[in-house]
């Protein structure tokens, strides 16, 4: 589907639990610039793909390809410097940490690791790191943040410094996982334009996502799993009509995909 | 300077040492049980090397700070598999080793203990206490700081991150453990006797009450955990035999109160607040 050399690449990629097969020799292709949707029912597998493809869990088989390098055998600490950088569906923010400290985590990622522990981040309150990480969080809305413990902000603003804190390793694929979940419409229609941006400077974004609206203005392709297995790939606006889409979601749930309606 | 207050400076410069020892694996969330092990190690190093060799003090205690780390590294590897409560037992266990090993060693005295010839005052081992603090804040202040905390914090969220998740814990096992021996080495130098049976684990325990209870979320809380231990029984002295009931009922208290620890970073924050203009850079 996308004509430019893949950003990441996944061939044939299982994983299992036990005896239950999560994901089902799942392939699938972005490109740089690209935004693709992951959709599927509840338990379809689409954060299990995120976890294979960031390293949280080994692959069984299959490899996972990034800018044509293999990064299936490396572990997830070193994918990060490759070029890979994720959110969370669930948060993850260190409740210990500033906003600001939490964002400054990653901002090494391309550095020496043991000279990246050494750089003075907080012996001034004016160094470079601070300065950098303050930017890119003023860019985003969020420098009145900054010094906040991040467990007292409301959650859309968790979610917005997630997002700078992957946006900081400087990733050529940058995977989300539910970033519209628990935004309001404003909020969500914030998020897209300013992961437009994103995409526009290069970065191939791969959303795992409910919110089929967001989806529709946002993404131009879906990927649809149902029980670890890719069950269609289509432009989004082909997605409500795909007949094993419908299947897989059954009766009432079909509507969702009316996208058109929106 | 009276000889008391002498004394009493010495221990406070010793704990304030020694609670920056279990301050950095507390920080990367391991409870470190074995601390007294590691002071025996540094203390019989340094004594063994002074008495035997004639190494100045001050380069015996240094060594003696390399040698803990030493150990400190080597046995993190088998340490550092396991979490949480089961880190404290084995630390725990790695403690009565230690403690038995002297009490095996004939070379140091054994059970009869180990006099030590070369002595340092309370300029050397305050100068030493100081030395560790500004190191501590120095560490703390790079990025090694933020990330031994995202460590504690979310291991998982840390390794997708790209930070070295083991690599930082054994960092601050070893940096607690070469502190710790440093702590032991000037103990053997002051009080010129040193004995396998004060370094229990009722030690270690002491020590990282010190730091729970100034609180660990900032590098001031184990200094003021020192303070307060080396201190309060001090000044409670006119209670003769009841001062550790009082001293044991302000613990307590201090549990109850600010179950955090005495100093946290909100207070800190709360504290610098007068002197940062609100939402700087927005």
């Amino acid at each position: 589907m996308s004509s430019a050399r893949p950003m990441l690449a996944l061939d044939d990629v299982s994983k299992r639990f036990g005896g239950l097969k999560v994901i089902d020799g799942l392939s699938f292709e972005v490109a740089a610039s690209e935004r693709v949707a992951l959709i599927g029912p509840n338990g379809a597998g689409k954060t299990t793909a995120f976890n294979l493809i960031t390293g949280a869990y080994p692959v069984d088989s299959g490899r996972v390809l990034l800018d044509g390098i293999d990064i299936t055998a490396l572990p997830a600490r070193k994918r990060i410097r490759h070029g890979l950088a994720r959110t969370f569906q669930n948060i993850r923010l260190m409740a210990h940490l500033s906003v600001i400290e939490n964002v400054m985590i990653t901002q090494a990622t391309h550095s020496g690791a043991f000279t990246a522990m050494l750089q003075p981040v907080n012996l001034w309150r004016e160094n470079r790191w601070r300065r950098e990480a303050l930017d890119v969080l003023a860019a985003a809305g969020l420098g009145r943040y900054a010094d906040e413990p991040t467990g007292a902000l409301p959650y859309g603003i968790q979610k917005q410094v997630e997002l700078v804190r992957a946006l900081l390793a400087k990733p050529r694929v940058l995977l989300l996982d539910e970033p519209a979940a628990g935004l309001n419409p404003a909020e969500t229609d914030a998020l897209r334009e300013r992961l437009e941006m994103v995409s526009r400077s290069g970065i191939a974004i791969v959303v795992v996502e409910h919110d089929m609206h967001f989806i529709g203005a946002f993404c131009r392709r879906v990927i649809v799993l149902n029980f670890g297995c890719k069950i269609a790939e289509c432009a989004t606006g082909e997605v409500h009509a795909h007949p094993r889409v419908r299947e897989a979601y059954l009766g009432s749930e079909s509507e969702a995909f009316d996208v058109e309606a929106a | 300077m009276s000889g008391y207050l002498e004394g009493v400076l010495v221990l406070l410069a010793i704990n304030a040492i020694l609670a920056y020892a279990a301050f950095l694996p507390i920080v990367a969330g391991q409870l470190n049980l074995g601390i007294a092990g590691f002071v025996a190690a540094g203390a019989y190093f340094s004594a063994y090397l002074s008495n035997e060799f004639g190494v100045p003090p001050t380069v015996a205690a240094l060594a003696a700070a390399v040698f803990a780390g030493l150990i400190g590294l080597i046995v993190s590897f088998p340490l550092l598999r396991t979490r949480g409560i089961y880190l404290a037992l084995a630390t725990f266990a790695f403690g009565q080793v230690v403690q038995a090993t002297i009490l095996n060693l004939n070379v140091v005295g054994g059970a009869a203990g180990y006099p030590v010839r070369e002595f340092v005052g309370f300029g050397v081992i305050g100068a030493f206490a100081l030395a560790v603090v500004a190191a501590v804040y120095l560490l703390f202040s790079t990025r090694f700081g933020i990330s031994i905390t995202a460590v504690s914090d979310d291991e998982t969220a840390a390794d997708l991150m790209g930070l070295s998740v083991r690599g930082l814990q054994t960092a601050a096992f070893t940096i607690g453990a070469a502190i710790a021996g440093l702590a032991g080495a000037l103990y053997a130098h002051h009080f010129s006797y040193i004995e396998a049976q004060n370094y229990t684990v009722l030690f270690s325990i002491y020590i990282v009450l010190y730091v729970l209870l100034g609180g660990t979320q900032t590098i001031f809380g184990p200094l003021l955990g020192a303070a307060v231990f080396t201190l309060l029984p001090e000044f409670l002295r006119g209670s003769a035999e009841w001062r550790y009931v009082i001293f044991a009922c302000l613990i307590l208290a201090l549990m109850a109160w600010r179950p955090q620890g005495a100093v946290t970073v909100d207070l800190v924050r709360r504290l610098l607040r007068n002197r940062r203009p609100e939402g700087e850079r927005a």
